[in-house]
């Protein structure tokens, strides 16, 4: 069969394919390419870029967004579980107990509606332009890292505010926060190949999350569950991450670190088959998008 | 075997169209589908397939590409042309078969594939740029050519929602000339923009394929695969028919587009539906002939020669029996009329009964399109019989001026010549030569 002709640049640019381009029926099941989607890390960057870019333009108040979302979220949250139903917030001022669970919440909840619904948002990209489809719910996840960002700053004001200082368990914030993306990108995965047959996920996305919320310990403690619902209770990944965000930033009881196992078991299932789901369909997108 | 750009193998791709009201709802929700399964499980017609149709878009195609050769993909809607190009672009996978592409591929199946109207020109070109495989180093490299070929210097950091819609397409296309593939897959990008940047858009797809890039071109027009291809591949249901030298496979095209076309060659006017009620039936039969004695099907090549043929019958001689043809373009814009009564030497009707007159048309120079034509009888200056719109035909692109391009506007070619009158004549210019009273207002000779 023909050598592969190495690819003379005379550009000077990296090329981004490699020389022999292969176009069969069914592809290698299972490879990842993450070759390819590291020479399309330029495309990845750009696509969170233009979302972040575009989010909030024509509004009157722009990226201010990104503080009021979770500070108001923060204030109707404290007025309703704290001075109404008076829920435990484990001996911290409650507007910190609450901000610390929103931002990884925010950034969960965030990215999973947005990933889930991406591979149709960008069926104009899809049905004309070759890319590792992977890219687009990647990106969809990652861009909302910016929001995160200043919300983070908001806390860290809050944080000094209320004399609270956090110890030597930051350093493992980043964990957790991977922990938040990568259950974002798992469910998006799966939500974002299935929307590209069945619609029904743009509609039912906003009631998963509704619940999500309520089966994870945003705007409680996990200390309220009662012990013997500990471990089912510790499926949703989140637990593990809000629970982690609570211990890293302010110091509450280390968590259970069988919650931790749990939640990275139950995201590794999620991502695994939600990369194996989405490889497989991938090949049909452009076809039924 | 290593000068091979491109391979494609038996490469074919099945679709299935869905059941009527899945098809009409674009696509489906789970209700269509449990709303189905539950109706099939009491349905005695269990069949499926009674409710899907399967067609092969692509039927077992195999051809090859060398390096550097430009060759243009032709067919009529629906010949596979662009299931053709989304399989080579990647972006839909083949049923069977298979291809390979040897060296960075890039591919335009649109200009502006991925823009955001919120961004600015200048964030548009290199979003535009990474989408269509550049690496950032590489766009802000050419990032002043493609402003400059896009002639939008003042407005890059407009937002492009600002921006006219020919301002938006010049600078689409601007990013994707700046491409520098190894093989490059176009569709159609010409199809974009006023006349003069179509040209320049033309000449930049010419340069690439001058500089021993291996392009593939689907289009439509004509005149344009005659000017860029040297070779040429004409797909009709899936299947590829014919591959030779780019005017083999064009004549070959429009021989069958002639053949295959069902507007009528020979129209019976006795009892035509096109006259209207108070006219009395006097003439007969029209037939079109593309060439002496070769009866045509209604498609002309622009340019070619064309004979209409009117027969009529009179129950008396009658002494001035004029016919007029008038033509109207498929906005029912009347574009010509062509009667008998403005030629010196009439022909005239001698005695009683049939009567067959001829207009020879030496070249039709209309350009591209669908016309009708509908025809008038006169006595006396008089309109006794008349059929609207009774024939259609069709004018074929073909490359009437020679340089691959046709215009957009107007309703004809003419033969016609342009030259800088500081020079000689193209035809007599020399080097050196300085402006000569001789070559002012000297007109062309054709």
């Amino acid at each position: 069969m023909a050598v592969q002709r190495p690819a003379p640049d005379a550009t000077g640019a990296s090329s981004l394919r490699t020389p022999v381009i292969s176009i069969e029926p069914s592809g290698r099941l299972l490879s990842l390419g993450i070759g390819e989607l590291w020479a399309y890390r330029e495309l990845l960057y750009f696509l969170a870029w233009r979302d972040i870019k575009i989010r909030y333009k024509q509004t009157a108040i722009g990226a201010a967004w990104a503080v009021f979302q979770p500070v108001l979220t923060m204030v109707i949250f404290t007025l309703v579980f704290r001075n109404i139903a008076n829920v435990s917030s484990d001996g911290f001022p409650y507007p910190i107990f609450a901000l610390v669970a929103l931002l990884p919440w925010n950034l969960f909840s965030g990215a999973l509606s947005r990933s889930s619904v991406s591979v149709v948002a960008e069926s104009n990209l899809i049905s004309k332009v070759y890319f590792p489809r992977l890219i687009v719910p990647l990106s969809a996840t990652l861009s909302g890292l910016v929001d995160f960002a200043i919300a983070l700053a908001v806390l860290v004001v809050l944080m000094a505010w209320y004399g609270v200082t956090p110890n030597v368990h930051l350093l493992t914030l980043p964990i957790f926060l991977g922990l938040a993306l990568t259950t974002a990108l798992s469910v998006g995965l799966w939500l974002s190949a299935i929307n590209v047959r069945y619609r029904d996920v743009g509609y039912a996305v906003p009631f998963l999350i509704q619940m999500w919320m309520f089966a994870s310990p945003v705007a409680y403690s996990a200390n309220a569950v009662s012990e013997k619902w500990r471990l089912l209770y510790s499926l949703n990944p989140l637990t593990g991450v809000i629970e982690g965000f609570r211990w890293a930033l302010l110091g509450v009881e280390r968590p259970d670190p069988r919650i931790i196992v749990i939640s990275a078991v139950v995201v590794t299932i999620l991502l695994v088959s939600g990369i194996v789901h989405f490889k497989r369909m991938e090949r049909t997108f452009a076809d039924i998008v | 075997m290593s000068d091979v750009a491109l391979r494609v193998e038996n490469l074919s791709k099945l679709y299935t169209i869905g059941r009527a009201h899945a098809r009409a709802a674009a696509y489906d929700t789970l209700r269509d589908q449990i709303a189905y399964r539950v109706r099939s499980l009491f349905s005695r017609d269990r069949r499926r397939s009674s409710r899907t149709t399967q067609f092969w878009a692509l039927d077992d195609i195999s051809f090859e590409v060398k390096q550097g050769e430009v060759v243009g993909v032709i067919g009529r809607n629906g010949a596979g042309k662009s299931t053709l190009l989304k399989i080579l672009s990647r972006i839909t996978a083949p049923t069977k078969g298979r291809a390979q592409i040897y060296g960075r591929v890039g591919s335009l199946l649109e200009v502006g594939t991925g823009f955001h109207p919120e961004l600015t020109g200048r964030e548009n070109i290199f979003l535009n740029g990474a989408i269509l495989g550049m690496s950032s180093a590489e766009i802000s490299r050419k990032f002043d050519d493609i402003v400059a070929f896009s002639e939008i210097e003042q407005f890059v950091d407009t937002p492009v929602k600002r921006y006219s819609s020919g301002m938006y397409v010049r600078l689409a296309f601007a990013v994707a000339a700046h491409l520098e593939p190894e093989v490059l897959i176009v569709d159609e990008v010409l199809a974009v923009g006023d006349t003069a940047f179509q040209a320049k858009c033309l000449g930049k797809i010419s340069e690439v394929a001058s500089h021993g890039r291996t392009v593939l071109f689907v289009s439509h027009n004509m005149a344009a695969v005659q000017h860029l291809c040297n070779k040429a591949i004409f797909l009709e249901q899936g299947k590829l028919v014919f591959e030779g030298e780019t005017s083999d496979v064009v004549d070959r095209y429009l021989h069958k587009a002639t053949r295959d076309s069902h507007t009528g060659h020979a129209v019976d006017l006795v009892s035509s539906p096109a006259r209207p009620p108070a006219y009395k039936q006097m003439l007969t039969r029209l037939e079109l002939y593309t060439d002496r004695n070769v009866l045509s099907t209604g498609s002309v090549k622009m340019g070619a020669p064309l004979t209409f043929q009117i027969s009529f019958r009179t129950d008396r001689a009658v002494p001035a029996m004029d016919l007029t043809l008038v033509f109207n373009d498929h906005l029912g814009r009347c574009v010509l009329e062509l009667s008998s009564l403005y030629q010196h030497d009439r022909p005239v009707a001698q005695g009683s009964g049939e009567h067959t007159f001829c207009c020879d048309i030496p070249s039709l120079t209309l350009l591209p399109g669908d016309y009708m034509v509908s025809v008038f009888l006169d006595i006396n200056g008089v309109n006794v019989d008349r059929v609207q719109d009774v024939l259609r035909f069709n004018v074929l692109e073909s490359d009437y001026y020679g340089g691959g391009r046709l215009p957009r506007h107007g309703f004809f070619v003419l033969k016609n010549h342009w030259y800088d009158e500081q020079q000689q004549p193209a035809h007599a210019r020399r080097p050196g030569a300085h402006a000569s009273i001789r070559s002012v207002g000297q007109p062309a000779s054709h």
